[in-house]
């Protein structure tokens, strides 16, 4: 199984580690596995000696780890107050109602997931959202609707071949 | 140094916190997340005083104390502030309180009357959670939960058990498991301290009132009941009699009252179980044994034990607890003696503990497809069962228990309180290592409300050290010392909960120490008043060894009295 | 430039000659730097260099294609011309930014610079030598020869009014290169400090320049580093809190991808001033690219002896960890940031003790946002006097502010204290874009308060922004016009403040869900309402005013006790809006759209479809060329009909 040993990878790297190198070891945890599973989370806590309620305690405190896997392609919108006075409630909306799911749903085709995030802190050219990681500022529904067809153009042709 | 309070001149400690200040003067401030001897955690904000020169409220369990300092302790903006506190606490909570079980110690509910809320200022808002009550012991309702966070803390720093924390953020937090998971196949030990320190009904012991009910009006059933060593001394509070007082005599009559046929005491098997653990002791000492040999009558320890430390298990005792041996020779012995068909008992004990409700589910605590004790009820479900049955304590003669199970010690007695089953222990163990009375008996370096205790002693030729720790947190300090290679003990009494049985989780909810104090000095007091004071010399134990068992770690001694362990899974500890 | 020659030359005199020797020939190769400085700075350079704005502002406005197209351009046309990839130099706005400097010529800035226009531009520099005036944004003032006819950059509206200070070399400095940054005088501070002063004589500087903490507090920081410093303990921890996590504020993500060693070098002499040997910078894990920087900063600083053990010789060690934020704005609170850091939830802890005495796992520990590490060095450079000498009597230097919102020219601006908000609003932000009329700005975050038109002439000034129930904030300026509505603007952030309360303490957990319910209640649609709820309502109101006192004195940290700011402010100066949302259940702003029911007007709609195609619940039915209908039931009222109706045949009332 590929779980366990993308988790021993990163625990590999931190041999003789202590309770305050919880968080990074969580954060490359996602950045391998792109969620926190329950085994992983097990691991995390034996090996630091720490109780497993107090690994799940602190990753659920925190907006950025997700116990669920997301979408090949993630949408973050921002929601910061920039974003928010441009109109990015609305974007949320389109593009829930766009792509059929709620934020912080699992994918049902396993394509997309939408996730807010509180600030990306590129205020002035807001409102703004990231798809895997790529900045797009400025969005409006018609901008992120053509962005989801573009997407699901290249899946499918990706998918024909 | 000098501060003033309510306009009173005041003298203080350094290093004090006006809280502390304030008890000490008798001022009574309300807490709902304040824990003796634990740092503040500062959370529930109802302890906030007015202090000159401070723009906000001050929390005074958390504020320290300072010179010139000049406190109000209810001015109308603190009265107010801890007001609206109660209201928001109330907007979150169910309207259960004429349902709930943690009536009338709620703490929410006396902070609401003594607050004089009278109408509910917030809607309900927030999703119902769902009840979890997988465990045999503890019952959790989160919807009643005000996040004050003691259980975490007691779980994670008393205990060091940690099955629970916070989990999420905000209002959307809650209190649970690591990943979810119901309490049963956590690594939760069911020592009940978590009920014990929470101020609302989000923790209760699991009910085990009505079947003890149906069984005593099903005619078909023949019930009997044993009762530990701290109830008698502990019972009386939860009917407003000082702490301390022994109803031991009202008790019993109490019990047959409601309809046992028979009433035990628990203390008798405690003597019978210090027959069989000195022998075993003394075995290990002569035939090279493991040592040192940890105490087995606590359940919560074993499951400890068994989940975090399986390769300790051989150090374990293989006793089962006072209560287990009881419920063995109920069952064998005494049904062969009244001619009873075993099945048709239904064996009930009333207990200070919640981890005896999980006990007495372990596989190995029956036989022939029934199992030895059918039901445990708390201290406190035994004062609702005596509520219900209208039976006034005060009303009541004193009766003796029934034979051939009511004749105890105070070595037996003892097992209540931290320290007193190692007591009863080495005045068996000297006795039967070397002949003599272990001098005055008393050992005084085992008593006490101090989380380790350690003593060493002269068993004839032999020096001893023996070790009665009492908290899960100092036994688990001490399996670390000894894992890594302490050798000088010998024998070691684990008690889950801090002070021992007497501060069990099934325990009347004590407002404070003092009453566990109490406890114990009325345990100690048997102890020093009464003249049978050794197990060895229970003339009833012995009687038992004649006529049934043979003799100590013999065959059926062996097949009844003892036990097995093995390595628990947890899904939090894997 | 001679500030940056004097810099070097001022800061490196009084060091033991061994140790000037060392520094300057790691950095230039030998003591003589004068020549090898002015070329790795740029002031005298022999390529073409192509400077191009990659901060994240940037790339989200479209750098990397800009980044790509000059590329191209350059290996086609076969240039002597080096790309370089800068932070922001602020206006956001103008965003892309592509920057081309000649040798000999001045450096000329053009604006909206997307990949496409990108070769039109190199071009009227490379092949035309005429800049194309009309994306010139201006040309720098310093080095080279001056293009003809091209604006000054620094008197564009955007920067005229701005005293770059902390941002100086943003957007001019290459953030991966430390040499660029020796050469402008950088670290030559930290070496002063480290060798010719003891730390009572740094918090002493610090102390006399009267800088206050930039991350909204305002606590002097000369007086926390003091604190620290007479604190006794083996280990003691100086901590950067870049957690930024003020929705509307970058002036931290820009500061460090732009200028990271800048705001290094604040550290490290802070670490220096209170004997601290470890510092962690915690910065917020949506900053990637600073982190990139930051970590390259620290690497190169540790290459050229900087941070290590015994630097310089100086017997001071150093070591600079970087922490990543895991997504909780509460952790920008000091103990819970600290609890963070510890792995633990970022849940704050009762203070006293303070982190200066008892702080990062029980250490003395001293805690202090980017910007106001970002000041150190030139206080020390310069000295405590000049950095006075700006500002008002209370609130000394610069302040760096992130102007977003309804505003034309968006972006980071750096001012003196003093400047009033108009000035910053219209004079350096160009009033309110599309014509609309300006309504009121929002400083502070979700821990502040709204101005209205009324108070603009307010000066920045941490006790005069008090006077009008705001605060200084972190540097957020949010710009509103009169299409918001300020009981939306309170909602979304009483919203942001209970989705990130952490939820220890009783009056903020539950409080600011109350207080958000009550908000709720009277931005929700008209249809549906039961009696039940029209009482909520009206309760509510009543309920807030008392729910804000309590909150506000009791809860345990800042988030709580700032919390009901943003209401009360509104309330302040906007009483009205709440009194049309409650009474005439309206919302004056048109911008609750919940509470708007859309009709189609059936004399002026075509027919076109537009409408219904768009509907995100298919509430709109009809036949093509014939009026259509809005299903009062289905409708959710996101007003997206009435956003594309080039008829105006939508109706919101």
């Amino acid at each position: 199984m590929s779980v366990p040993s993308k988790v021993e990878k990163v625990l590999e790297n931190h041999s003789f580690a202590k309770r305050d190198k919880l968080i990074p070891i969580l954060q490359e945890v996602q950045a391998a596995d792109g969620y926190i599973s329950k085994l992983a989370a097990l691991k995390v806590a034996k090996h630091l000696n720490i109780p497993a309620s107090k690994v799940y305690g602190v990753a659920t405190f925190y907006n950025q780890f997700r116990f669920k896997p997301v979408g090949r392609y993630h949408i973050m919108i921002c929601r910061g107050t920039a974003c928010h006075v441009k109109g990015s409630a609305g974007v949320l909306k389109m593009c829930e109602e766009v792509l059929g799911i709620k934020a912080g749903d699992t994918p049902r085709d396993g394509l997309f997931s939408i996730e807010t995030v509180a600030c990306i802190g590129a205020c002035g050219l807001a409102p703004v959202i990231s798809i895997n990681g790529e900045f797009h500022a400025k969005i409006t529904s018609d901008k992120l609707r053509k962005l989801v067809e573009d997407i699901r153009k290249t899946e499918a042709q990706n998918a024909a071949k | 140094m000098k501060l003033t309070i309510n306009g009173n001149p005041v003298e203080a400690q350094p290093g004090d916190t006006i809280l502390a200040v304030l008890r000490r003067q008798g001022i009574h401030v309300p807490t709902l997340c304040h824990m003796e001897g634990l740092l503040p955690s500062g959370a529930c904000r109802i302890c906030v005083v007015e202090v000159e020169g401070q723009n906000n409220l001050i929390p005074s369990c958390s504020f320290p104390a300072a010179e010139g300092m000049k406190i109000i302790t209810s001015s109308p903006k603190v009265i107010n502030a801890r007001k609206t506190i109660v209201e928001l606490l109330l907007g979150s909570h169910p309207d259960d309180c004429l349902y709930c079980a943690k009536q009338p110690t709620c703490e929410l509910s006396r902070l609401s009357s003594d607050y004089g809320v009278r109408s509910r200022r917030f809607p309900v808002a927030k999703k119902k959670k769902p009840l979890d009550i997988s465990s045999p012991s503890i019952s959790r309702d989160p919807d009643k939960c005000i996040l004050c966070g003691k259980c975490v803390r007691v779980c994670e720093e008393t205990q060091t058990v940690a099955c629970i924390d916070f989990v999420k953020r905000g209002s959307d937090s809650f209190i649970g498991c690591a990943f979810d998971s119901s309490l049963n196949v956590s690594s939760c030990v069911n020592c009940g301290q978590c009920i014990n320190v929470c101020p609302t009904g989000a923790l209760t012991e699991k009910d085990d009132i009505q079947p003890v009910m149906d069984a005593l009006f099903d005619k078909d059933k023949y019930v009997v009941v044993q009762h530990a060593p701290s109830i008698s001394v502990s019972l009386a509070e939860e009917f407003g009699l000082p702490p301390g007082t022994d109803v031991n005599g009202v008790m019993t009559a109490a019990m047959r009252k409601m309809g046992f046929k028979a009433v035990f005491d628990t203390s008798f098997s405690a003597d019978l179980t210090i027959m069989e653990e000195a022998s075993e002791l003394a075995h290990r000492v002569k035939n090279g044994g493991v040592l040192p040999m940890f105490t087995s009558c606590s359940p919560g320890w074993i499951k400890f034990i068994e989940t975090f430390y399986p390769e300790m298990l051989p150090h374990l005792s293989t006793c089962k607890s006072p209560q287990q041996m009881l419920g063995a020779m109920i069952k064998t012995y005494y049904a062969k003696k009244q001619g009873i068909n075993p099945a048709k008992i239904y064996s009930v004990s009333v207990m200070p503990c919640t981890a005896k409700k999980f006990e007495v589910t372990r596989p190995e605590m029956g036989r022939e497809g029934y199992a030895d004790i059918d039901a445990v009820v708390t201290t406190r479900e035994f004062a609702q069962l005596l509520r219900i049955h209208g039976i006034d304590l005060k009303t009541l003669q004193p009766e003796e228990p029934d034979l051939p199970f009511g004749d105890r010690s105070t070595a037996g007695k003892l097992f209540g309180a931290s320290g007193g089953v190692m007591e009863a222990a080495l005045r068996t163990a000297h006795f039967l290592l070397t002949g003599k009375e272990l001098g005055a008996l008393k050992v005084e370096a085992v008593r006490g409300q101090a989380g380790v205790k350690e003593a060493r002693l002269k068993v004839g030729a032999l020096e001893v050290g023996v070790a009665a720790v009492s908290g899960l947190g100092n036994a688990r300090k001490l399996v670390e010392e000894i894992k890594n290679g302490r050798k000088d003990l010998h024998f070691i009494e684990v008690m889950t909960c801090p002070g021992g049985c007497i501060n069990g989780g099934g325990q009347p909810i004590a407002k404070n120490k003092a009453a566990v104090i109490e406890r114990m000095r009325a345990l100690y007091n048997i102890d020093a008043t009464e003249k049978l004071r050794t197990s060895h010399a229970n003339k009833a134990v012995q009687a038992l060894y004649k006529d049934f068992l043979g003799k100590p770690l013999g065959e059926k001694s062996h097949h009844l009295l003892h036990t097995k362990y093995a390595r628990r899974k947890a899904a939090d500890v894997g | 430039m001679p500030q940056n020659r004097d810099l070097i030359a001022s800061n490196l005199a009084g060091l033991p000659a061994s140790v000037r020797a060392a520094f300057l020939t790691r950095v230039f190769g030998s003591e003589n730097y004068a020549e090898k400085a002015a070329a790795m700075r740029r002031e005298t350079i022999s390529r073409a260099v192509v400077y191009i704005g990659a901060g994240t502002c940037g790339l989200a406005a479209g750098a990397a294609k800009t980044i790509e197209a000059a590329k191209r351009y350059i290996k086609e046309n076969k240039l002597e011309a080096d790309i370089l990839e800068v932070g922001c130099i602020g206006y956001c706005a103008a965003e892309p930014l592509l920057d081309v400097q000649l040798p000999g010529q001045a450096r000329v800035s053009f604006q909206r610079a997307s990949g496409d226009v990108t070769p039109g531009l190199l071009d009227s520099v490379f092949r035309d030598q005429a800049p194309s005036k009309d994306y010139v944004l201006g040309q720098f003032e310093d080095g080279g020869k001056k293009w003809p006819k091209l604006p000054l950059l620094s008197e564009h509206p955007f920067f005229a009014k701005q005293l770059r200070f902390v941002l100086k070399h943003v957007g001019i400095v290459d953030p991966n290169s430390i040499q660029d940054h020796i050469a402008r005088g950088g670290y030559g501070a930290f070496l002063k400090v480290i060798h010719t002063m003891t730390p009572v004589q740094a918090c002493d500087a610090v102390e006399a320049s009267g800088l206050r903490g930039r991350g909204g507090g305002g606590f002097p920081t000369g007086k926390k580093w003091k604190i620290a410093l007479s604190s006794d303990a083996d280990q003691k921890y100086i901590i950067c809190n870049a957690d930024e996590g003020d929705p509307g504020a970058f002036m931290d993500r820009s500061a460090i991808e732009g200028d990271p060693h800048r705001i290094l070098e604040g550290i490290a002499i802070g670490a220096y001033a209170i004997h601290a040997s470890k510092a962690y910078v915690y910065i917020r894990a949506e900053y990637p690219l600073a982190i990139k920087n930051l970590k390259k900063a620290i690497s190169d600083a540790k290459a050229y002896g900087l941070l290590g053990e015994n630097i310089y010789g100086s017997g001071f060690d150093l070591d600079v960890i970087i922490k990543m934020g895991a997504g909780a704005f509460v952790c920008g609170e000091e103990t819970a940031l600290m609890n963070s850091i510890e792995g633990r939830r970022g849940m704050p802890k009762p203070r006293p003790p303070y982190p200066a005495v008892r702080g990062l796992f029980g250490k003395p520990t001293v805690i202090n946002n980017v910007e106001t590490f970002g000041n150190i060095s030139e206080i020390i450079s310069q000295g405590p006097a000049a950095f006075a000498s700006v500002g008002t009597r209370g609130s000394k230097g610069t302040k760096v502010f992130a102007l977003s919102g309804k505003v034309n020219r968006t972006g980071l601006v750096e001012i003196p204290m003093g400047t009033t908000l108009k000035e910053i609003v219209f004079d350096i932000g160009g009033g309110i874009e599309n014509g609309f009329a300006f309504k009121a700005v929002q400083i502070g975050g979700p821990s502040g308060g709204c101005i209205p038109m009324s108070h603009m002439d307010i000066e920045v000034d941490y006790e005069s922004l008090k006077t009008v129930g705001a605060i200084m904030g972190s540097g957020g300026l949010v710009v509103m016009d009169e299409k918001t509505c300020m009981v939306d603007v309170a909602k979304f952030f009483m919203e942001f403040i209970k989705k990130e309360s952490c939820g220890k303490c009783i009056p903020c957990r539950e409080g600011t869900l109350r207080m958000l319910e009550i908000l709720k209640g009277i931005t929700r649609p008209r249809r549906g309402e039961k009696e039940a709820d029209t009482l909520a309502r009206f309760s509510g109101i009543m309920n807030l005013e008392n729910l804000s006192q309590v909150i506000r004195e009791t809860s345990l940290c800042g988030l709580g006790q700032t919390a009901p700011n943003p209401v009360l402010s509104t309330l302040r100066w906007f009483r009205d809006e709440y009194e049309a949302h409650i009474f005439e259940r309206r919302c004056p702003a048109g911008a609750c759209t919940e509470m708007l029911e859309f009709t189609i007007d059936p004399v002026k709609c075509k027919g076109c479809t537009l409408c219904a195609k768009g509907c995100p619940t298919q509430a709109i039915v009809g036949n093509p060329k014939t009026p259509h209908y809005i299903i009062a039931e289905k409708c959710i009222s996101c007003g997206s009909c009435r956003t594309v109706c080039k008829f105006k045949a939508v109706n919101a009332a």
